[in-house]
């Protein structure tokens, strides 16, 4: 048994195996749904209807996309360039952090100037944070992979200890959380009484600013070039390891973006539980977007749909929201299977 | 079939998806002849031997070995049938010594004692009988190349191979070592023993052969007596249309364009010197892995000297960069253009770019041109004939020939002033070869300087107008090539003439 690739895979082969891979995944999850007691089709309705099936879902599903947009374009554009950043939590509270700093009163200045700074802060500190472990790749040949992934712990301790320390909201009752951002800082909801705010129109800004840089900059051709062949790139005069380290400060700028989205959005300071893993949910997120930015916005919204419906379902059945993660988690592994097949067909000979 | 056929191929079918690699061939081997297999890259007669040797099942057709059938896909009844494979890339390893390779994996798993005595008394007598002065007891990794090809001869041997196939067996030799190796085939044909020899060196096959089958695009087009048969008559029939052969017509040198002066590097140069006039190419002789590699990398940019000097155009280039060359108009055609010259994922309009979407020509304030690099993909398709679907094909659906042609466009397209040709023809069919010689022949005509790299000297004696060796890292001073024989430049790529310390072979 070995697989042969196709020369050029038909519009039908590359529609019917991302089809049969969904159509597997709601069977497989339908029968785990099946396991714990209930109806399979009344929870898949009732994931959808807590999902999509009200105005109110619908919002509650973009708002949670938002974070999710940012860390997916964030792991897209380092993947595409194969530099492999695992760290999108860390930056992301790094970018949090930086924002908490400048929003909570130390630059007392009108909304449209202050959030613009903070825009450019929470992206810089995401950036410096995702720098060093590019710059330890460039220069050392050290794994970004153990060192992005083992940052995440050490920047989760390090926010724990500001938010014990310098961050520590004095009027916060000994709750480890930081004051709350100016009404200045605040990013803007889009609809009166809706959690939906302007952070969602930020990180369909982002894709759309990472799409033109993909395929109409320089810059985007060169992350690309380096991606498929680093030697190659080099042979042809690029500056690989220049452009590895750009690379990085786009992506963990993206992933700070994530952070200051959340706090100046969201919750108004930074505690511990800002992200439930955005960082490494946007992965999946890159992964099942085949790494394009545009493909990013869906599928974000296609896990945070399945989030949202979940967690909406599991109070109204009793099955548990985990159903959520498996899901999710067999949705990407279906996918990269049939993406494989829209590629290749297999022999038996 | 006759008495004397000890192999017989009988209408031999293979296809992979849908390309016909193999197209009813049929063909016999006698008893202590040298079959020569001709053909292109492509033309299937690795397909073919995989076949007989059962690392493939064929779809149609049958094989017998002194008159049995052989049963197919079974590399083991290839063997016990008496049929041997020397491979191109030697299979052996490097800490064994020689007897223990020859051993290996002839004797039982499950005995505690080893017939090594034994062994060695037949190895002996092997190796005085074919003439194969070998070394017992010496690890591969003390042997030369030409030693280690005997190594893989008498490993087959000592598996009692009655037929032995050797596949492009020279690729790896020098002149000397080849014609030692021809008399070695000599001899074992003498024995009574037969030969299949693969190659698409049509000098060697002439040379080496009693009978010659031509294979192209999968099929058996022609079968010849050598003695019958010419070199020209053989490349016609191996492209399938006339061939002509490359004129080179007298012009004088230009200025000095490259100057390498006692340049040691880290990867292989060893003090090496080499100068390079305009309107002439010179040809770098040598069995690779010498420090052709290192000379090219130093020429494109990719290193640095150590200690020495290097001048490009008259300027001190020590420290430039592949952009600056590419910026001081050299060409440079890589060894290996799947790992360097070009990214198979990527389209042919973004490899076409790769050296120059820096310029104003391609890019505007960091933002690209796509409609501009279209359209030089475009005049590079028609320009060097390149076979690819649109400018938006991925360069991984391309042939070998045709990715070279689009590195050529990309480099040549731009007027270049130097050309570093780094075994250009590698790879290609006689057609592509062709092509690519009367280009470098072009660039030499306007004035350029060419260095041309090149494993395969019938290339370098073809086009070249000074040849030089390069041995360890040392390259000798260049020689008109009507002055140098074929014998003088395969004992310089032996060693002979370069002061190389601690060398045996130095002269």
């Amino acid at each position: 048994m070995r697989l042969e690739p196709r020369e050029q895979p038909s519009l039908f082969v590359t529609l019917l195996y991302p089809a049969l891979a969904i159509f597997g995944v709601l069977v497989f999850a339908g029968f785990l749904v099946r396991l714990s007691g209930a109806n399979p089709f009344s929870v898949f309705t009732l994931v959808f209807k807590g999902a999509a099936g009200s105005q109110f879902a619908l919002f509650e599903t973009l708002t949670r996309a938002t974070p999710l947009i940012f860390t997916g374009l964030a792991a897209a554009v380092a993947f595409r360039a194969k530099l492999w950043n695992i760290g999108g939590e860390a930056q992301l509270y790094m970018g949090a952090v930086a924002t908490i700093v400048f929003g909570t009163g130390l630059l007392p200045l009108p909304a449209p100037l202050l959030i613009p700074i903070l825009l450019i802060v929470s992206a810089v500190a995401g950036a410096l944070t995702l720098l060093g472990p590019a710059f330890l790749k460039v220069r050392f040949g050290v794994d970004e992979v153990v060192t992005t992934l083992l940052l995440n712990f050490i920047i989760i301790l390090f926010v724990s200890l500001l938010l014990e320390g310098p961050l520590k909201d004095p009027m916060g009752l000994g709750w480890p959380q930081t004051k709350k951002i100016i009404a200045e800082a605040q990013l803007p909801r889009l609809i009166l009484g809706k959690r939906l705010h302007f952070g969602f129109i930020l990180a369909l800004i982002a894709a759309f600013a990472v799409w033109i840089i993909n395929t109409r900059l320089a810059l985007g051709y060169e992350m690309k070039a380096v991606g498929f062949n680093p030697r190659a790139a080099r042979f042809a005069g690029m500056k690989v390891d220049r452009i590895m380290l750009k690379t990085a400060l786009l992506s963990g700028g993206l992933a700070g973006l994530a952070g200051l989205s959340e706090v100046a959005g969201l919750k108004g300071n930074l505690t511990l539980d800002l992200s439930p893993g955005f960082g490494y949910a946007g992965i999946v997120v890159a992964m099942l977007a085949l790494l394009h930015p545009l493909g990013v916005v869906a599928a974000a919204i296609f896990v945070a749909g399945i989030f949202v419906g979940a967690d909406a379902m599991s109070r109204t059945a009793g099955v548990p929201s985990y159903i959520a993660q498996v899901m999710v988690a067999s949705a990407l592994l279906a996918m990269v299977t049939a993406l494989m097949f829209t590629r290749y067909r297999l022999r038996w000979k | 079939m006759t008495t004397d056929t000890v192999l017989h191929l009988d209408r031999i079918t293979k296809r992979f998806g849908a390309l016909l690699a193999n197209d009813a061939i049929s063909f016999d081997v006698k008893e202590g002849e040298i079959a020569a297999l001709l053909g292109e890259n492509g033309a299937g007669k690795t397909t073919l031997m995989n076949i007989l040797f059962g690392h493939y099942v064929a779809d149609d057709g049958s094989i017998s070995v002194f008159g049995k059938t052989l049963a197919a896909g079974e590399p083991r009844a290839a063997i016990q049938a008496g049929i041997g494979m020397v491979h191109q890339h030697f299979t052996l390893a490097d800490n064994l010594t020689v007897l223990d390779n020859i051993m290996l994996g002839t004797e039982r798993l499950w005995r505690f004692s080893s017939a090594r005595s034994q062994a060695r008394r037949r190895l002996t007598r092997l190796a005085q009988d074919f003439g194969l002065a070998i070394e017992p007891d010496k690890t591969v990794a003390e042997l030369s190349v030409g030693e280690r090809q005997r190594v893989e001869i008498l490993k087959v041997l000592y598996r009692e191979a009655r037929i032995l196939i050797l596949d492009e067996p020279t690729a790896v030799l020098t002149p000397q070592e080849s014609q030692s190796l021809f008399a070695t085939l000599k001899k074992l044909t003498n024995k009574g023993l037969s030969i299949i020899f693969i190659s698409h060196k049509l000098n060697e096959v002439l040379s080496v052969s009693d009978r010659i089958f031509v294979l192209r695009a999968g099929k058996l087009v022609a079968e010849r007596p050598t003695r019958a048969t010419t070199r020209q008559e053989l490349a016609e029939l191996m492209v399938g249309r006339p061939i002509a052969e490359p004129r080179i017509e007298p012009q004088t040198r230009g200025d000095i364009h490259i100057e390498v002066a006692s340049v040691s590097t880290p990867d292989g140069l060893d003090h090496a010197d080499l100068i390079l006039h305009g309107g002439e190419i010179l040809g770098l002789a040598g069995v690779s892995g010498n420090g052709q590699t290192a000379l090219a990398n130093l020429l494109s940019g990719l290193t640095h000297p150590a200690s020495g000097r290097l001048s490009i155009f008259g300027e001190d280039a020590q420290g430039w960069t592949p952009e600056r060359v590419i910026h001081q108009r050299i060409a440079r055609i890589p060894e290996d253009r799947h790992a360097e010259g070009l990214i198979a994922d990527m389209s042919v309009t973004e490899n076409v770019i790769a050296e120059l979407y820096r310029g104003p020509r391609f890019s505007r304030r960091g933002f690209l041109d796509w409609e501009a690099a279209d359209n030089f993909a475009r005049d590079i398709i028609i320009g060097f004939d390149v076979k690819c679907p649109s400018p938006q094909a991925r360069v991984r659906l391309l042939s070998g020939g045709n990715m070279q042609k689009l590195i050529l466009g990309r480099t040549l397209s731009l007027e270049p002033r130097f050309i570093l040709a780094c075994q250009p023809a590698r790879g290609l069919d006689i057609g592509a070869v062709s092509y690519v010689h009367e280009r470098l022949l072009a660039a030499r005509k306007a004035g350029a300087s060419v260095l041309l790299i090149s494993d395969d000297l019938d290339e370098i004696l073809a086009l070249s107008d000074r040849i030089s060796v390069i041995y360890r890292g040392r390259i000798s001073a260049p020689q008109e090539r009507n002055s140098v024989t074929i014998k003088e430049l395969g004992l310089m790529m032996a060693g002979h003439g370069f002061d190389v310390p601690g060398d045996a072979h130095a002269a």
